[in-house]
């Protein structure tokens, strides 16, 4: 785990800024305190002296450097950058008042390199820790202050991360993560690389017990990034975040690549292309704002059912809008985020990766106040297929509701799976897989909506009955079969004349919800009028279902 | 923009208690102002009418014909399967392919949509067919009652040059100009020069304003030829070309005849039709401000006359134009039903489509002139899928994700054709529906509309509401003083929505601060049972920073009950209201005074557009701190739009005149796109060199779409 060249060079600034706390003597904060000489008689004889503050001044004197993190000038360099300060993110993500703050008198333990200084400790070290609400429900927080030592992790900053994490494990409540750190700090060597693996750990015990959302706000780089990675989610501020295991400098040495750093590991490149992040925001205000309307989603643990917001909208509202949303040419695409807005409760939807595998949307949204977690294919990008990456896209997000108690609804128009080498030779099989695994194990309440088509194998992944969908509807536009008519007939009736006739013949008795029907394999047929209505009605008798998987060890999910 | 302090509902418990004559005449009014809904059926007419149209007109039609008990046939596109006018009909016949063209224009298939559901008459509606005597002709050949008039009318009001003739030998006041047919745009020079500056320049065949361009100097006469001949083309199929003089600053009123097969013609007052844009009415009214009972008498008689002289029998309509002084002059005789008839129903009670039918059938005319009553005011505002900002009304197209016309207050009548889920698509015209109200006066038929604009809940598409809604507020439309030109006089610079007065932005931030507060209140009341106890700052007051424009206003909120006191800048506001969120209508009481508002979006980060007086307004609530923190926020730059040229609108690109290398001049064209209908010509914005093209003639581009790269 390499530390990176940005957290050398904000080391390398810090072993010059002049900013220090000392206890014995009134110095102003942020200013210049002196020479190296004095500095060192003073710490000298620190330890000796006899204070002439008493315990309660010196309380207050360590809490308000702590409040100042690494210095005026530091938060000054920080606003600069269009960057807010640990605290300032905290203070606009929590409810008022409510930020309950532990170890603000932790300090490093490094003595190594002049770290021993008073000029180079500072109280709280390199990060905020503490407990809070967001609209009044609980949460534990950490946020790294790129003002102290850049935001680099020491032992001690891990500690105070691992504390909350513990806490949050025992009371069970959310945990998020504010990163903005230059990486591991290199004066404390292997220290700092068990402190991460000190997280990694919790990340990982924690997973599916607590959900998990980080928020990068700045770099995040080396074995930092996993930390992250293990979260439930994890968002990105535009412009001002970087995600990525070793820096354009490395990469140039290493592979010789040009890269910047926004093309390596910006919010544009996780967003869209590697698909580590879920979502990017504009900068700070927006990213801090949008996690408190995410978080409403959210049960605050594994033991949680999905929360209920008060609700305006009528539970039984028709939304003629969904019977002309299918257009009658089969070949036509459609928004399947159309139908999703029309259906939820106040069109609000918190989509997820919406710039990632865009053939599949996946989201948060409430339905009669109640959250649900929502996956569609999406026809408007390559027909809404699956292939590898809108695959995995999906496991993850079922398996997250899953865990969490979260009721699933699959809009289901999915031709089948992408074809090719590029898909094959990716591994389309193992990585299909997880999203049939991950439907098939979830135990959540599970309604299924076939909105037209419902192809092959992708029939059967998408929630379907066979996996225990609960409710499985069809719309009258649904087509369950197991591919196109002209495909089958080119296979039923090879080499034959009439194809017209015979596609027409398989059309007439494929190309509509029937055969599924007749089976059972859908529950209803049903005007897409009454989708809401007919949903918000399920939901509220599947609210008390019970679905055990036989007892294992842990799954062995197709990685 | 008058601060009205009405209730409505207390209003007509006023007008109850105190005038009661006025209270009745009122309810005849209501009764009568759309069309008489009672039909007695003894005049038999037919069993079965095809209503060869779409949209509004073919539902305005059926709902007649279902009065009269006849039943219905729709034609329709292959992507109009699932339209209104489809689901209203009782038969439907799909007569081709998206196209006007192959579909609405394909007289075959409409012959042998009438063969095969055995319609024994046909409504031709507005457009489309419904002045093309070729089509007239085939019907009467197969023996299929065509309800409009007789071949030869349409065909002697169809051209702009016989029907000048006529009009000039039935002693109706002309119009100086030209007569004749323009066969180059050199010729068209000539002509327009000898007429005199400024000139008209329109298809002979063609209605109401397309292909019609107006020309100043030689110059834009060329382009108006090539433009008009253009689109008279494509629109009608015949490129014929007419060049008139063009009368400034004028009036456009129109009077409605009726006439029968018998020789019985009468007028049905007039339609005011001067607010126009591109020579498209936007706003009418009847009656007019302007006309005084001998001018309306003068012209009503005239419009008889010319009806009479072309032997005339249906509905149809003869349009003056009328100067300062009330002279008046022909200019074309519809041979149709109106788009904007509604208006003329609702002030005289008589269902035009039933006498058409009734006419059409050979039945005299039920009304004697005397009988046609003036009875209160009317005014109709076209809704159109269009961005008002762009030269008043840029075709829009989309799904409408919500929809909900204010049919919940009285004396309001909507003519749609549309419904929530109904696409608005490139291939037809772009209008919503004809909004009308109607009232005892036109004060209360004004009040009317800007509560019906602000009852009308339109989401998923662009649309005008915005500029109707200035324009029947605006001082001169309120005192009447109008002319076709009043748009680019009233907006030399183009629309800029509504402009607020302190105290209307004062209304508005402290509605938004309330809605937010609504909002963060909601999202504490978690329901069920809860392991870790919700436990929210309670509080009863909130500083909020509120941003419209590029200023920030410091607003306080306090709340109790359903009431939000607002400090705004210091300055107390009251608002209350029942804070749906889920609803699209947001009516609040703000200081005692009703305002309707509309929540279009509200996002996360405290930004909502919120509808009011017609206008979208783009604010963001902001606690203190965050305001406060948000000054630290980078400004992003937003892309350099001077060196590109994206399509304003949805269409197909007709021609492409540069290529990549090519040096442009300052409002050089630069490509031209077609969208319903209409041809539009895009020019660059500054002399540059072209660096890439990418689009080519007969490509389908949506709005937005990068078509020109400028170095």
């Amino acid at each position: 785990m390499a530390a990176l060249g940005v957290a050398r060079s904000s080391c390398g600034l810090l072993n010059g800024l002049r900013t220090s706390f000392r206890s014995f003597s009134q110095v102003k904060h942020g200013a210049a305190a002196g020479t190296v000489t004095q500095c060192s008689q003073q710490n000298h004889c620190r330890w000796y002296s006899v204070s002439h503050l008493s315990v309660k001044e010196r309380i207050d004197n360590k809490r308000k450097a702590a409040l100042v993190g690494g210095g005026q000038h530091r938060i000054d360099a920080q606003h600069k950058r269009g960057k807010l300060t640990a605290r300032e993110r905290v203070e606009l993500l929590l409810d008022p008042e409510s930020f309950v703050e532990s170890d603000m008198f932790v300090e490093h333990r490094c003595s190594d390199f002049g770290m021993e200084h008073d000029k180079n400790k500072f109280p709280g070290d390199s990060v905020v820790t503490g407990r809070g609400r967001i609209n009044g429900r609980l949460v534990y927080v950490f946020s790294q202050d790129f003002t102290v030592f850049g935001g680099s992790l020491s032992g001690a900053h891990a500690q105070k991360i691992c504390k909350i994490m513990d806490q949050a494990m025992t009371v069970g409540a959310p945990v998020i993560g504010l990163n903005d750190s230059g990486g591991a700090r290199i004066q404390e060597g292997v220290e700092s690389l068990a402190g991460y693996a000190d997280i990694f750990l919790r990340n990982v015990l924690a997973s599916g017990v607590v959900p998990q959302i980080s928020l990068i706000m700045g770099p995040c780089a080396g074995g930092a990034v996993y930390s992250p990675a293990l979260t439930d989610f994890t968002f990105m501020v535009k412009d001002t975040s970087y995600l990525f295991i070793t820096g354009p400098d490395v990469v140039k040495s290493v592979t010789n690549e040009d890269v910047t750093q926004e093309e390596l590991g910006g919010a544009k490149t996780h967003t869209t292309v590697s698909g580590v992040a879920h979502r990017a925001f504009e900068n700070d205000i927006d990213a801090l704002l949008n996690l408190r309307e995410f978080f409403n989603f959210l049960p605050l643990c594994n033991k949680d059912p999905a929360p209920i917001r008060e609700c305006h909208d009528p539970s039984d509202r028709l939304v003629p809008f969904l019977d002309t949303i299918v257009p009658f040419e089969t070949t036509k695409a459609y928004d399947m985020v159309d139908i999703i807005h029309a259906i939820v409760d106040e069109r609000d939807f918190f989509e997820i990766m919406p710039n990632y595998a865009k053939n599949i949307v996946v989201g948060f949204a409430r339905m009669n106040g109640r959250t649900v977690g929502i996956v569609g294919n999406q026809p408007k990008v390559a027909s809404g297929c699956l292939d590898i990456n809108s695959s995995v896209k999906g496991a993850r997000f079922v398996r997250f509701c899953d865990a969490f108690n979260i009721p699933i609804i699959t809009f289901v128009d999915v031709p089948g799976f992408l074809p090719g080498t590029a898909q094959e030779y990716g591994g389309i099989i193992r990585h299909g897989a997880k999203l049939l695994y991950a439907f098939a194990e979830a135990t959540v309440p599970k309604i299924t909506i076939i909105t037209r088509k419902a192809y092959g194998g992708a029939y059967d992944v998408m929630s379907s009955k066979h996996l225990r969908g609960d409710v499985n509807y069809a719309w009258p536009s649904a087509e369950v079969a197991v591919m196109g008519a002209k495909g089958a007939v080119q296979i039923i009736f090879r080499g034959k004349e009439n194809q017209a006739e015979a596609e027409a013949e398989y059309v007439e008795k494929f190309a509509n919800p029937f055969p599924a029907a007749v089976r059972g394999f859908v529950d209803d047929i049903i005007e897409p009028a009454t989708t809401r209505k007919k949903i918000c009605r399920d939901l509220e008798v599947l609210a008390s279902k019970k679905q055990t998987n036989p007892w294992k060890k842990h799954a062995n999910i197709p990685l | 923009m008058a601060s009205r302090g009405r209730c409505p509902s207390l209003n007509r418990l006023l007008f109850t208690a105190k005038y009661v004559t006025l209270q009745s005449r009122l309810c005849v009014l209501h009764r009568r102002a759309q069309y008489s809904t009672v039909y007695s059926p003894n005049d038999k007419t037919f069993d079965k009418i095809l209503v060869a149209n779409r949209g509004e007109i073919a539902c305005r039609v059926m709902k007649t014909c279902k009065k009269m008990g006849i039943r219905t046939v729709a034609v329709h596109s292959d992507v109009d399967s699932s339209a209104v006018h489809v689901k209203m009909a009782d038969e439907a016949v799909c007569v081709g392919p998206a196209p006007t063209s192959k579909s609405y224009l394909n007289m075959d298939a409409i012959m042998e949509a009438i063969r095969s559901t055995g319609a024994q008459a046909v409504h031709p509606g507005y457009g489309f067919l419904s002045e093309n005597k070729e089509f007239a002709k085939r019907l009467a050949a197969e023996g299929v009652t065509f309800i409009g008039p007789d071949t030869h009318a349409i065909h002697a009001m169809g051209d702009k040059i016989e029907s000048k003739l006529i009009a000039k030998a039935a002693k109706v006041n002309t119009i100086p100009g030209f007569d004749g047919v323009v066969k180059t745009a050199e010729d068209a020079v000539t002509i327009a020069q000898s007429i005199g500056y400024p000139v008209m320049i329109k298809a002979s065949a063609g209605g109401g304003g397309k292909g019609m361009r107006i020309a100043w100097n030689d110059e834009e006469t060329r382009d108006g030829f090539r433009f008009s001949s253009q689109e008279a083309a494509s629109s009608f199929g015949d490129d014929r070309l007419l060049i008139e003089k063009y009368i400034d600053n004028p009036r456009h009123i129109e009077i409605q005849v009726l006439a029968d097969k018998h020789g019985n013609a009468l007028w049905l007052n007039e339609r005011e039709c001067s607010i126009q844009r591109r020579n498209q009415k936007v706003v009418e009214e009847a009656p007019s401000t302007f006309l005084d009972p001998v001018t309306r008498k003068a012209m009503g008689e005239q419009a008889v006359q010319l009806a009479k002289a072309v032997k005339y029998s249906s509905a149809g309509t003869v349009e003056f134009l009328v100067d300062s002084s009330k002279n008046f002059y022909f200019l074309e005789m519809n041979t149709r039903l109106q788009v904007e008839h509604p208006i003329t129903e609702c002030i005289t009670g008589v269902d035009l489509v039933e006498q058409m039918i009734r006419v059409a059938k050979g039945y005299q005319l039920q009304h004697k002139q005397e009988e046609i009553p003036i009875n209160g005011w009317a005014i109709e505002s076209r809704v159109y899928a269009e961005d008002p900002y762009k030269s008043f009304g840029l075709p829009s197209i989309g799904r409408l994700s919500q929809y909900q016309e204010p049919l919940n207050l009285r004396n309001v009548r909507v003519d749609s054709g549309i419904q929530e889920g109904s696409d608005i698509s490139i291939y037809y015209d772009p209008m919503i529906s004809k909004l009308v109200t109607y009232g005892a006066t036109r004060a209360e038929a004004l009040a009317l509309m800007e509560d019906a604009l602000d009852n009308y809940v339109i989401r998923g598409v662009t649309h005008n509401i915005p500029l109707l809604r200035e324009i029947i507020t605006h001082p001169r439309f309120v005192s009447g003083d109008i002319s076709t030109g009043f748009l680019p006089e009233v907006y030399p610079e183009g629309f800029k929505g509504h402009q607020l007065d302190r105290g209307r932005c004062q209304e508005l931030l402290a509605s938004a601060a309330a809605l937010y507060v609504t909002a963060e209140l909601r999202s504490h009341r978690v329901l069920g049972p809860q392991r870790v106890t919700c436990s929210p700052v309670e509080s009863s007051s909130w500083e909020l920073c509120v941003e419209l424009g590029n200023e920030l206003h410091n607003v306080s909120v306090t709340k109790s009950g359903n009431t939000f006191t607002v400090l705004v800048d210091e300055e107390k506001v009251d608002v209350s209201g029942d804070w749906n969120l889920a609803s699209p209508l947001l009516p609040l009481t703000i200081n005692n005074t009703h305002r309707m508002f509309q929540c279009l979006s509200r996002t996360a980060s405290g930004e909502m557009v919120l509808q009011f007086l017609g206008t979208s307004f783009k604010v963001r609530v902001l606690t203190k701190l965050g305001a406060q923190l948000n000054s630290y926020m980078p400004e992003k730059v937003p892309e350099d739009t001077t060196s590109i040229l994206r399509s304003p609108m949805p269409g197909t690109v007709i021609a492409v005149s540069v290529k990549a290398g090519d040096t442009v001049a300052e409002g050089q064209e630069i490509c031209v796109i077609e969208a319903m209908k209409m041809q539009n010509s895009l020019t660059a914005v500054r002399p540059a060199k072209v660096k890439s093209v990418h689009c080519k003639p007969g490509e389908t581009v949506g709005e937005g779409d990068l078509l020109v790269e400028l170095e």
